[in-house]
């Protein structure tokens, strides 16, 4: 094996090394906040419509992924504060599968839209899930560093996305995000379909 | 630069490391499992496996589009799944369609016979075919959600395990590139069709 080889493989038996399990966070005062970030990773609804707008954002380019990153993050975090602060109570399930099934289409079609424009979609996004969010932690009286969490997560999970997507130049690739793009729409399909039938 | 990253990065050279890291990853101790939110996504994910008629169709969407080359090669994968989705939501609103089963028999029995001829439709019409017979899969396989279940983890466990076989289709409709490749995947779509015969039996038996 090569140096490089045998680099990331002492990097990898490192990170893949068992830590020492935390059952107590709540000794630490970050509970909520890993609460809040774990909380955006376990929720499909928020992640697909998350990821839609960052794989749009990517394909785009590196200023509209720049743009949307911004405006998708600030957004969550704005809303979210005023949710905590003027909670909203209708369902706005629909909305939101709604919201994520857009994004999905626009993926899917490589929609030729400006950055601004994709940076303007990913913050209506990001506010309506902000305030979905603050709404929620409000009902539990969470602290506001659950809602710093979720908004981290959502920032790094944003440009992680949008910056693996945005070098992308082989077609084939290019088709890869396509493709996740119309598995976000077939979700979303799906999803209506139950929540007419009252699932969730 | 970019050369001398993509050197680095040869499949070669990244393929051991990525087998030790997955050889010792750590598992996650789960020690509370709600068990219906996991059990909806891997029920999702195991449905479109668990059915025959189901399989063979979604990898003969596959062969066809790596016959047909560029376009159709991505535009069949990209289009199957929102119209198999399209079907599922008619089916959760309640409207019916009729003959679902004999539908996805003849799909596997078209699409064979497809992949056989090796038939070149013009894109358009591919896609018609195939977006006619995804809203029969997606009708009769997408509603099937277990009490207590999660179904959005459901619907995107069903979604992805449909992808998979339509990568699973394209890979292997890859050989297309060699003489002795051509043959064997004609003989795959005489079998797709062959399968599709037997469930379409079953259908109106």
């Amino acid at each position: 094996m090569n140096r490089l080889g045998v680099r990331v493989s002492v990097a990898a038996v490192l990170l893949a090394a068992p830590a020492a399990a935390q059952a107590h966070l709540v000794n630490s005062g970050l509970g909520p906040f890993y609460d809040g970030a774990l909380h955006l990773l376990l929720s499909p609804g928020d992640l697909l419509g998350l990821v839609g707008a960052a794989l749009l954002a990517g394909l785009r380019g590196a200023r509209a992924g720049r743009l949307t990153v911004i405006a998708l993050t600030m957004s969550w975090l704005l809303t979210g504060m005023i949710g905590m602060r003027l909670p909203v109570n209708p369902d706005l399930t629909w909305l939101s599968v709604l919201s994520f099934l857009i994004l999905g289409v626009l993926v899917a079609a490589d929609a030729r839209l400006s950055p601004v424009a994709v940076a303007s979609l990913g913050a209506v996004y990001g506010a309506l899930h902000g305030l979905l969010n603050g709404s929620a932690l409000a009902a539990m009286s969470a602290a506001p560093s659950a809602l710093f969490g979720i908004v981290l997560a959502v920032m790094v999970i944003a440009l992680l996305t949008a910056a693996a997507v945005v070098p992308v130049r082989a077609l084939w690739a290019r088709v890869a995000v396509r493709v996740a793009g119309s598995w976000v729409v077939a979700v979303g399909m799906l999803m209506l379909g139950w929540l007419a039938q009252g699932a969730s | 630069m970019h050369m001398k990253v993509a050197k680095r990065l040869h499949p070669g050279r990244v393929f051991l490391p990525t087998l030790v890291l997955t050889s010792v990853w750590p598992l996650m101790a789960w020690g509370h499992v709600e068990s219906g939110q996991a059990g909806g996504f891997l029920s999702g994910l195991s449905h479109p496996v668990s059915g025959l008629d189901h399989v063979i169709a979604m990898v003969a969407v596959g062969l066809w589009g790596a016959q047909l080359g560029m376009p159709a090669l991505w535009v069949l994968p990209v289009a199957f799944p929102m119209m198999m989705a399209f079907g599922g939501m008619l089916g959760l609103i309640g409207i019916p369609l009729p003959g679902v089963e004999i539908g996805i028999a003849v799909s596997a029995v078209v699409l064979g016979a497809l992949v056989l001829g090796q038939v070149r439709l013009p894109l358009i019409a591919a896609v018609g075919v195939v977006a006619l017979f995804a809203v029969f899969h997606g009708h009769a396989h997408g509603t099937e959600l277990e009490t207590g279940q999660n179904a959005m983890l459901y619907s995107l466990g069903f979604v992805i395990a449909t992808g998979m076989l339509h990568a699973v289709g394209i890979a292997t409709g890859l050989i297309h590139r060699w003489d002795l490749g051509r043959q064997a995947l004609r003989g795959a779509g005489a079998l797709v069709m062959a399968g599709g015969l037997y469930f379409l039996w079953g259908a109106v038996a």
